[in-house]
């Protein structure tokens, strides 16, 4: 339903065209519910329905580009399409040309319709406060559909739709002390949130011992992976992209001008033939199965994105125009999950990251807290929970010089971002093992 | 469709219910930029929805949606009032203690020179000018200009009478200057791109951006050549754009009274400061005075009504030092049994109001610039934030400026690039020493203080003076610290 209104919106937009014009538009809509939770109580719950379309509209190299809200009504819709089309035709007039302008010709249109299974959501608060009895639950339960296509004048057409939930809680106790959890997927699937809520329970229990803090110093570290979700994540902040690169401003500017290197077990790469994000840009650009970013701990190559690849005169790869992995993956190492804290021995499991910052961009080297179960490790044994610590280390210290290994296993990770509308970006990540990781205060 | 036809369209179609509250928000956005003096493409952005929140049966919920056909509109009064009734008897919130707002009023911005008066041809070739005048040597390999303006209409009706129409015009300029040279590169910014404001064009000239460019050109080539910031305890001077961070992220989030009540545990984080604290706790020195106020006129997140409907006022919320009361709307205000502020905020229409801190300023001392840098033996001067972390309760920070400058015997010496510093907000604030005057003063802002679940990147605004810290663990860049 949501797809025929999409194609009948292109339909009026290609209708209005004059002369030689063209254009591009991506479409995004979401109609999602949203539950949050204190205190294993309902905080606030909601439905927030919206449709967004952005239309490229092209005159040689000349263009101009308008986001309207939709109200997915076709009546209404149309005036407002047709508004939208003559004041971008009004703007496009003042604009000069634009020299780095790049969009698909190449017709490569797809469909991806995910299924709908997802039950009632007012009807999963029983269920969710059930797993909370007893308990401090705090988080945020969210479901629904995300939507997204493209279309251009050329005829290509590109649809992606999901039906998805993620339930991210936490579990606390007195004192700050806390367990952080994930549970996602298509189906509600009870019989594995049992088992997650039991594994977090596990976690509560070594939680509840008392603390100890330790002092400032250099300690090995176990970072599980929704830590390295946090450090990944913050390495993306132009890590990965073409014009952060070109114009030196990336973080990882000793790789790429130093021939500095991580440790060659350390590979990363954009998967998006793996990953749950569409697989079409905002220009129509199709993006490869795979981009090798990090190839046994050095440099091999950046997202480009098409304005990216019209400025510094290279191919682009399909990257959308902030050039930040959506699918990104670490590859797995050789240390078994159940060898992790033998192999730690004595040192620090962190099971999250908080707030992680560059303190000294050009030399990676990166500051944040320790957040949720964080545990002390004295000879593979889980000693007591730790206060919130602060780390300020270089990435080519904590995957360089000083790693010790990665897991085998690895974990999916769907970002839980729900800034302006729900994420479809994700990692497959492992833990990390590292030693003499420099903690401050 | 205008929001007054919105309005009317949903009253015929109202649930019966103890209370429902419409609020419509349209948004339009305008962003010109110009990047290495090539014009980046122009967008424009138009938004418009409602959120309608229901009241019944003891229960609390909301639907938002942007199709505002009146079919629309009855199938969101009906989503909410079904969620209002399954989460009736297991919500954190007693909805049947909470406020109907039914206050009435109108606000607007005030504008000079409207946005609009100013032809796209003309505010391209402005921000040419000024991309050109960043490029003052051939290492700076990146520089841009842009202008980001914000229109906001938004009307707030309620069951009870309620009625309260706002309407915004934002204005945030940005200037930047990337500078390498082999494996150093610095970025110097015009005040980290918090110069946002409220009003119109005129705010260009209010906030110096004609003046800039060349001189963050300039700067961005010192810090390339300028030696590391020492690493040592010593004395700093925080100029009023590195103030701003520090107010917001260890006195502004530590005070919202949601994060105290444990509403944002598993996200953006809790506080380090409890219930008990308000009325007794000594937050900093005795030069500390911090207010709430949402009345100065150009700030950024000035209103006259929260999202709730309820009317705003400027409130003391640190006064000499002690804590006075917390940052909590109305709902947060009964839940914890404390006065707080009018500060229940959502970004738009699709996200339901939390409490935000809007604007949070620091008032000024009487020690003029010069007094504070004659008043240092050793220490260091820093401007402009570049990095910013601390922990989930608010307590431990550490961030980073674009600029330093150490202070020695009196005077302002060496420039010294990636000056960092950490502590903890409860001790940090007790160690400010002098506050500057009013001409150290900068009115400044964010567009993007994240929140919430589902998150929200709010606006907010923040005045602060100069201050100088004494004996903070100081340090620079390079290798681990």
């Amino acid at each position: 339903m949501m797809q025929s209104y999409f194609h009948d919106l292109v339909d009026l937009i290609g209708a209005a065209l004059r002369g030689a014009e063209v254009y591009t538009c991506a479409f995004s809509a979401e109609a999602s519910d949203f539950i949050r939770f204190n205190h294993n109580r309902v905080r606030q719950a909601g439905t927030v329905t919206q449709r967004w379309l952005t239309l490229d509209l092209i005159a040689g190299r000349r263009h101009a580009t308008g986001s309207l809200v939709l109200s997915g009504d076709l009546e209404l819709d149309r005036a407002r399409i047709g508004r939208s089309m003559r004041d971008l035709r009004e703007k496009r007039a003042e604009l000069p040309e634009d020299p780095f302008l790049l969009y698909a010709t190449d017709v490569r249109s797809s469909e991806r319709c995910g299924e709908n299974h997802l039950p009632d959501s007012p009807a999963v608060v029983a269920d969710l406060r059930t797993a909370g009895h007893g308990r401090d639950l705090v988080g945020l339960y969210t479901a629904g559909g995300i939507f997204a296509g493209f279309a251009n004048s050329f005829g290509q057409r590109n649809w992606h739709a999901s039906y998805s939930y993620h339930f991210g809680w936490s579990f606390h106790l007195e004192g700050g002390r806390a367990v952080k959890c994930a549970h996602a997927g298509v189906e509600w699937q009870p019989d594995r949130f049992v088992r997650t809520v039991s594994q977090a329970t596990e976690q509560l229990a070594a939680l509840s011992r008392p603390p100890r803090s330790v002092l400032p110093g250099r300690y090995r570290v176990y970072l599980a992976p929704a830590a390295v979700f946090d450090l990944v994540d913050l390495l993306s902040w132009g890590g990965f992209g073409l014009r952060a690169h070109r114009t030196k401003a990336t973080p990882l500017l000793k790789m790429t001008e130093n021939g500095v290197s991580l440790d060659p077990r350390v590979n990363i790469l954009e998967n998006t033939r793996d990953g749950i994000a569409p697989d079409f840009q905002e220009a129509g650009f199709i993006r490869p199965d795979r981009v090798d970013l990090i190839t046994c701990g050095a440099y091999q190559d950046c997202l480009v994105s098409p304005r990216s690849a019209m400025e510094f005169g290279v191919p682009t790869n399909g990257a959308s125009a902030a050039e930040t992995p959506q699918s990104v993956e670490v590859v797995a190492g050789e240390v078994p999950a159940g060898d992790v804290l033998r192999r730690l021995g004595t040192g620090i499991y962190v099971s999250n990251l908080w707030y992680l910052n560059y303190s000294d961009r050009t030399a990676c080297r990166i500051t944040g807290m320790t957040r949720f179960a964080t545990f002390w490790v004295k000879h593979g044994v889980i000693q007591a929970p730790l206060d919130a610590m602060r780390f300020d280390d270089t990435i080519y210290r904590m995957l360089g010089d000083n790693l010790l290994g990665l897991t085998s296993e690895r974990d999916l990770i769907l970002d839980p971002d729900t800034y302006l509308h729900r994420s479809t970006r994700s990692a497959r990540l492992p833990g990390i093992l590292a030693e003499d990781v420099t903690f401050t205060l | 469709m205008t929001l007054n036809e919105i309005e009317r369209s949903f009253r015929e179609v109202a649930p019966r219910v103890e209370f429902w509250s419409l609020r419509v928000v349209e948004e339009r956005n305008e962003s010109l930029s110009v990047r290495r003096n090539v014009v980046q493409p122009a967008t424009t952005s138009e938004d418009v929805g409602v959120m309608i929140t229901v009241m019944d049966g003891g229960g609390m919920g909301y639907t938002a949606t942007c199709d505002l056909t009146p079919a629309g509109l009855r199938r969101a009064a009906e989503r909410a009032t079904c969620w209002a009734h399954h989460t009736a008897g297991c919500g954190a919130v007693d909805v049947a203690m909470l406020p109907r707002p039914s206050a009435t009023g109108e606000s607007a911005s005030r504008v000079r020179t409207p946005w609009s008066s100013v032809s796209l041809r003309e505010k391209i070739d402005l921000l040419r000018r000024e991309c050109e005048r960043l490029k003052v040597d051939d290492r700076i390999v990146d520089w841009d200009a842009s202008l980001w303006h914000t229109a906001v209409d938004m009307l707030h009706a309620t069951a009870a009478g309620g009625r309260v129409r706002q309407q915004f015009q934002y204005l945030v300029p940005m200037l930047s200057a990337t500078a390498n040279e082999g494996g150093e590169t610095q970025t110097r910014t015009f005040g980290g791109h918090a110069h946002c404001r409220q009003g119109g064009l005129e705010i260009l000239g209010d906030v110096g951006f004609f003046d800039a460019a060349p001189r963050i050109g300039a700067q961005a080539l010192q810090l390339l050549a300028a030696p590391d910031c020492p690493s040592e305890t010593m004395d700093l001077l925080l100029a009023a754009d590195q103030m701003i961070q520090q107010v917001h992220e260890s006195i502004g989030h530590p005070l919202e009274l949601d994060r105290i009540l444990g509403d944002e545990r598993n996200y953006a984080g809790t506080s380090f400061v409890t219930l008990d604290m308000f009325g007794r706790y000594p937050y900093g020195s005795e030069l500390l005075n911090v207010v709430f106020d949402p009345t100065r006129p150009e700030e950024f997140a000035s209103y006259a009504f929260d999202d709730e409907g309820q009317p705003a006022a400027r409130e003391y919320v640190i006064r000499r030092g002690v804590l006075l009361r917390p940052l909590g709307g109305a709902v947060s205000q009964i839940r914890a049994g404390l006065s707080g502020v009018a500060n229940a905020r959502a970004i738009s229409w699709n996200r339901p109001p939390i409490d935000r801190m809007a604007n949070l300023n620091l008032e000024p001392g009487d020690a003029s610039f010069a007094d504070m840098v004659a008043a240092v033996e050793r220490g260091v001067y820093m401007e402009t934030n570049s990095s910013w972390s601390i922990d989930d309760s608010r307590n431990k920070f550490q961030f980073g400026c674009e600029w330093g400058q150490l202070i020695e015997d009196g005077r302002l010496t060496t420039v010294v690039k990636k000056p960092n510093y950490r502590g903890i907000s409860a001790a940090f604030w007790r160690s400010l020493r002098m506050v500057g005057d009013p001409s150290t003063v900068q009115v400044l802002g964010t567009p993007y203080c994240g929140k919430g679940e589902p998150n929200q990147l709010s606006r907010v605004g923040h005045a602060a003076p100069a201050g100088l810290f004494t004996n903070v663990d100081v340090f620079g860049g390079a290798g681990p610290r």
